[in-house]
Order: C-alpha cells, then structure tokens, then sequence
C-alpha cells in the first residue's frame, strides 16, 4: 500500500483513507461538486480565465500556465479534441503522481472532467506508465464507478458534455514521459518525440488538438474550481502559487512525500521535515527536483523552492523530487549512475543526445576507476555544452545539466579521483 | 491458435478506446505478453494482421520499450531498481545478495526457468528503498532476508 505523506494539505488531506479512492468515499468530501459548478454555472473561458487568475504551473516539470495551455485549444475547430493527463513518472526521484492515482484517483478524473469542459475535449486519454499496474487498476475501478454514476459518458453529471476517458498503459520508457514522445506511443509507436512546431494543440495525438497535462496539475483543478483564485494564491509565493507533493529520498531519517507550499526552503524539507541524514552524518549535497536537475551544494540549502529562486542557483524545481545525499557520497559515482540512466533512456534520434549520452557515461566511468585524466573534467564539460539546445526534445539538455552542476560543485570530488587514480570515497555507496 | 479467443476480444475492446486502431498496439502486446511471458515470432506476426501492420514494425516497437520481452525471459521477472534514491539506500547490495542466492547474474535467468533477475531504473518507490518488482507487483523497504524469502516463495 502506498504510505500516506508525513505532512498533507488539501491535496492530500485524505490520501490515508482507503475510502477516499471511492466514488462514495469522494463524495463525501465534496467530491465532483467543483465540477457540476464549472459545467452547469461557468462557461469555459471563465473556468480558463479563473485558472489564470490563480495562477496554476503544471507540476510536470517545465512549469507552465496551466490556464495559458487551456486556452490554446482551437475553439471554433470541428475536428475532435483531446486531452492527454500524463502519469507516466519516470523522472527518478519522483513518485508523487503515484500517490495520487492509488490514493485519490477521483480528484485527478474531477479536474479532468473540469479540462474536458473548459477545452471542448471530447476524449481523455490517461498515459500510465507501464510499471505502474496497482495505480492504472485503482484508477480504472474509478473510472468504471464514474461510468456506472454518470460522471463520464454521454452526459457527464446530467448535462449535455460529453466526455470519455481511456487508461493506457505504457511499457517501461522514460522519454514517453515527454509530451510528444507520448503521444507518438498512445499513437502504438516507439516513443519518439516529435519536431515542433506543430505543437499538440494544433497537431497532437492522433493528428488532432491535444493538451497535455500531468496528474498532479490536473488534481489541483477542482480545489481551485471550488475555493477560488484568491484562495489558491494564499499558498505558495507570488510567482509560484499553490502547493505541491515533495517526494524526498536519499540519506534522511524520514524518507516520503510532503505536501508544502511552493516556496518552502529546501533546508526546511530536507532538515525539518525529513529529519535530515541518520548517523549523525552531514548533507553534502541535494538535487532538488528530479535527477534531470542540477545538484545544491549544501551551502545552497536555504533556497525557497519556487523556479524563480531556484534559477538563481542555476538549478530548477522539475517535479519536486528532493535527492539527499550525506557526506560520505561519492560525486562521481552519483554522476555514473546519472549518465547511465541517460545514456540507456536516449531515444537516438540526435546525434548529439544519442552519441553524447554515452560519452559522458564512458568519461564519467573512467574517472570513477581512477583511469581519467585532469583534460577529461573539461571534456564533460565541453559534451554536454554541445548538447544544450540542439536536439528535437528536451531530453539531451536534461542530460547534460545534472553533468554541469557536479562539476559547478563538486569539482574536486572528480580532481581527486583523476590525482589519486582511485576513489577516494571508501565509505559511499557501491557501484 | 496464437492468440486465444478470450486475449483476441479483450484486444477488440482495447481497439474500440481509439480512433485508430494503432493506438490498442501496446494494451495488445501487453495482453498477449501477459499470456505468453513473451512476444514470439509467430505471435507477433498475428498481431501484425490483426493491426494490419508489417509484423517488423511490431517487433520495433516490442524492442523500443523495457518491459515487452522478445525472447522468453524466465516465469517471474525479478528487477531491483538501482537508479540514484535506491543505490544511495543499499539497492546495488541487494542486487549483490540476491546474484548470490539465486547462483546468476543480473541479466540471467537461473536455470530451473523460475526467475530472471534483473536491474530497473526509477520505478515511483524511492523513499521505500530499496525495492524491487516481481512481475506486476512492488516489494519495498527490502532488507536482504526478506528479499531472499520473497525469491523463495515464487513458483
Ligand atoms: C525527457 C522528459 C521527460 C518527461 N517526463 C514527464 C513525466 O514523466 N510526467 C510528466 O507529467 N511530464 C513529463 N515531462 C514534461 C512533459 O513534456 C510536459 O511538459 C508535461 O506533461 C505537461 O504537463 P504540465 O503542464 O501539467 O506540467 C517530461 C519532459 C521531458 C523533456
Ligand atoms: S534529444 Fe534525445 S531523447 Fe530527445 S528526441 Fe533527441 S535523441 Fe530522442
Ligand atoms: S530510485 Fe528506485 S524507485 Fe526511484
């Protein structure tokens, strides 16, 4: 079962009750009460301009207007429209999505339903990734009793939308996660990403108008619907408004998810709430929001966890996955283990991502074994400033910068290694 | 018969979710996969036809994606993540104790045919690490005896 977080607010206030999984169980909490609110007394462009208003930034990772998204879709277009809600998770150090389709799948379909009708989507297609069996089953049960309530279907809560929604699983592939990846992959295809423009709401999944958002940023919706934008606004900082999951792992007392306002210090989170590292051990370092982002020395600690402040430090909040890492962590190692997974997960279609992945993974290794030479540090360097900006996704950019900021921080780590010819880390993790 | 009566409706319900019928090709192969432990030759040039599909162009997508299998892999498949979170919490002992126990290496299927163990990247679990998958089902907060007995229990 999926543990409940150490700290909830209305996202996932309850997320510890088994009920709250059910079409009952959400009901009664107000369940699906913001939606007959949007559908029977909005009209869809207050629901996109209310949004707006509350500022709401997809929690997927790149942290745009989710309501600016909403309103890309072509209005007077009589071609079928889509939505797509993304829950393929798979940037490692994130599992906050799973917890929102294992313990609170109505909340997410609610601000489905709320984007079906402020998009004139006629379909929703929920992209789960293919490990997560237990969460698409949870999340087909739910779907299944809003079919037999009336909540999807020809006529969603007795008015005259209609709106259905598929669950599709994927099958073991991380750049799926990237939108367009996904939908050549809904499409049955390899998950490559596609060349924009066009962009998805002009050409998305299969060929037609599609918005693409994540599980959590689609959760948000209905709190938003419901309690307002002023209300919303109360949560996080000025640029960066509402909540959102923190899922922290690594070395600390109390590894799990936290739900805090945006802006909440990542000191705070990683010392206050997690408890910081066991054993009596120092933090030396953290990446702050998923392992595609640059690492934080831990003399960086007291940044607020919004982008605005966390671009300052050259580093970015991704999906609020907090890696901790104590003073006994090898550098070098934790770049090994981040190149691999880079150079495994690379589609290939770039030369520069493709072949770049695996030179950094091969550079990276080489001076693990205490082989590299003082010109490979610039070597890393100068492949992953070739990667930046070049490719048709923003999957080689993402494997470039975690790269850039071990070596921002941690650049003896690797200089040790090249003058002793070994580790110097006896007491890190294994490789 | 390649693909049964019950899979090949349960694919016709899949197909009836999209507007083209492509879209159904992953629930498909994960529905005859599922039935198979594998993705043979044979099965996928029946799902090829059911798709009206070029049989290699099914085979590229059961080769692009981690969990479709196009040999047969052993009844369980075993898969310790060792991606950053769980080897920073002894995910790449356990892989070391269970390469052990089980007398193979991550990569190989022990020789009686009951498990293939394996490595994962993330897999959603990294605050209950280290953990592993066997087949559908997560296994979290392992230590290593635990870990062993699980092995143990499989059939
Ligand atoms: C390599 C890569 C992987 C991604 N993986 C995910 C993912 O697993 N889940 C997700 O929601 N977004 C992921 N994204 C971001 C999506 O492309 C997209 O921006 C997001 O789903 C939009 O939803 P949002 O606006 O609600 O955040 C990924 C992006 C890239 C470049
Ligand atoms: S950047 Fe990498 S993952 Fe993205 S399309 Fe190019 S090769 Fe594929
Ligand atoms: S790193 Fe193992 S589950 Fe995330």
């Amino acid at each position: 079962m999926q543990k409940a977080p150490f700290i909830t607010s209305y996202l996932t206030e309850h997320t510890a009750d088994d009920a709250f999984a059910t079409l009952a169980g959400y009901r009664a909490h107000g369940g699906y009460e913001a939606a007959r609110r949007a559908l029977t007394q909005m009209s869809p462009e207050q629901v996109v301009e209310l949004l707006k208003d509350a500022g709401l930034q997809g929690r997927g990772g790149a942290g745009f207007s989710t309501g600016m998204k909403w309103s890309f879709m072509p209005k007077d277009s009589d071609k079928p429209k889509y939505l797509v809600c993304n829950a393929d998770e798979s940037e490692p150090g994130s599992f906050k999505d799973r917890l929102l389709l294992e313990r609170a799948p109505h909340q997410m379909l609610e601000g489905i339903l709320i984007g079906a009708f402020a998009t004139g989507a006629d379909k929703t297609f929920v992209y789960v990734r293919g490990e997560y069996a237990h969460p698409a089953n949870v999340l087909q049960r739910a779907l299944d009793e809003c079919y037999a309530a009336g909540i999807f279907g020809a006529n969603c809560l007795g008015t005259d939308l209609r709106h259905d929604v598929v669950v599709t699983r994927g099958a073991g592939a991380y750049i799926c996660g990237e939108e367009t990846g996904l939908l050549e992959s809904l499409e049955g295809k390899k998950g490559q990403p596609r060349k924009k423009p066009p962009f998805p709401a002009q050409f998305g999944a299969f060929g037609m108008p599609t918005t693409v958002n994540n599980v959590e940023t689609f959760s948000h919706v209905p709190h938003v619907v419901a309690k307002g934008a002023d209300w919303f606004r109360g949560f996080g900082t000025e640029k960066s408004p509402g909540t959102t999951i923190f899922g922290v792992s690594g070395h600390v007392k109390r590894p799990g998810l936290y739900e805090l306002p945006l802006g909440t210090r990542l000191d705070e989170i990683v010392f206050e709430h997690a408890g910081g590292p066991p054993d009596g051990r120092k933090v030396k370092g953290v990446i702050p929001g998923g392992m595609s982002m640059p690492i934080l020395p831990a003399s960086q600690l007291d940044v607020p966890m919004a982008n605005e402040f966390l671009r300052e430090r050259k580093t970015m909040l991704g999906t609020g996955g907090v890696m901790v890492m104590h003073d006994a962590t090898c550098m070098v190692r934790v770049g090994c283990i981040i190149t691999y997974f880079f150079r495994d997960e690379s589609c290939g279609q770039c030369t520069q991502c493709r072949e770049g992945t695996g030179w950094l993974h091969k550079i990276m290794q080489r001076i693990e074994r205490g082989a590299g030479s003082p010109a490979d540090l610039d070597l890393l360097l100068d492949v992953a400033s070739k990667m930046e900006g070049q490719t048709i996704c923003a999957f080689a950019d993402a494997a470039a910068w975690p790269v850039q900021g071990l070596l921002r921080h941690f650049r003896e780590d690797f200089e040790e290694h090249v003058k002793q010819g070994k580790c110097p880390f006896p007491e890190s993790f294994e490789l | 018969m390649v693909i049964s009566d019950a899979v090949r409706s349960a694919i016709d319900a899949e197909i009836a979710k999209y507007p083209e019928k492509r879209g159904a090709l992953l629930a498909a192969l994960h529905l005859v996969q599922r039935e198979h432990g594998w993705i043979a030759p044979e099965t996928a040039k029946a799902i090829a036809e059911i798709f009206e599909i070029r049989a290699i162009e099914v085979m590229e997508v059961v080769t692009f994606y981690n969990m479709f299998l196009d040999r047969p892999q052993g009844r369980h498949q075993v898969r310790v993540c060792t991606n950053l979170p769980c080897s920073l919490r002894g995910a790449r002992e356990l892989v070391h104790t269970l390469e052990q126990h089980l007398g193979v290496e991550a990569g190989e299927t022990t020789p009686d045919g009951r498990i293939h163990l394996g490595h994962e990247e993330c897999l959603g679990a990294c605050a209950w690490a280290p953990m592993m998958r066997i087949d559908d089902t997560y296994y979290e907060n392992l230590d290593a005896e635990q870990a062993k007995k699980i092995l143990d229990s499989l059939k």
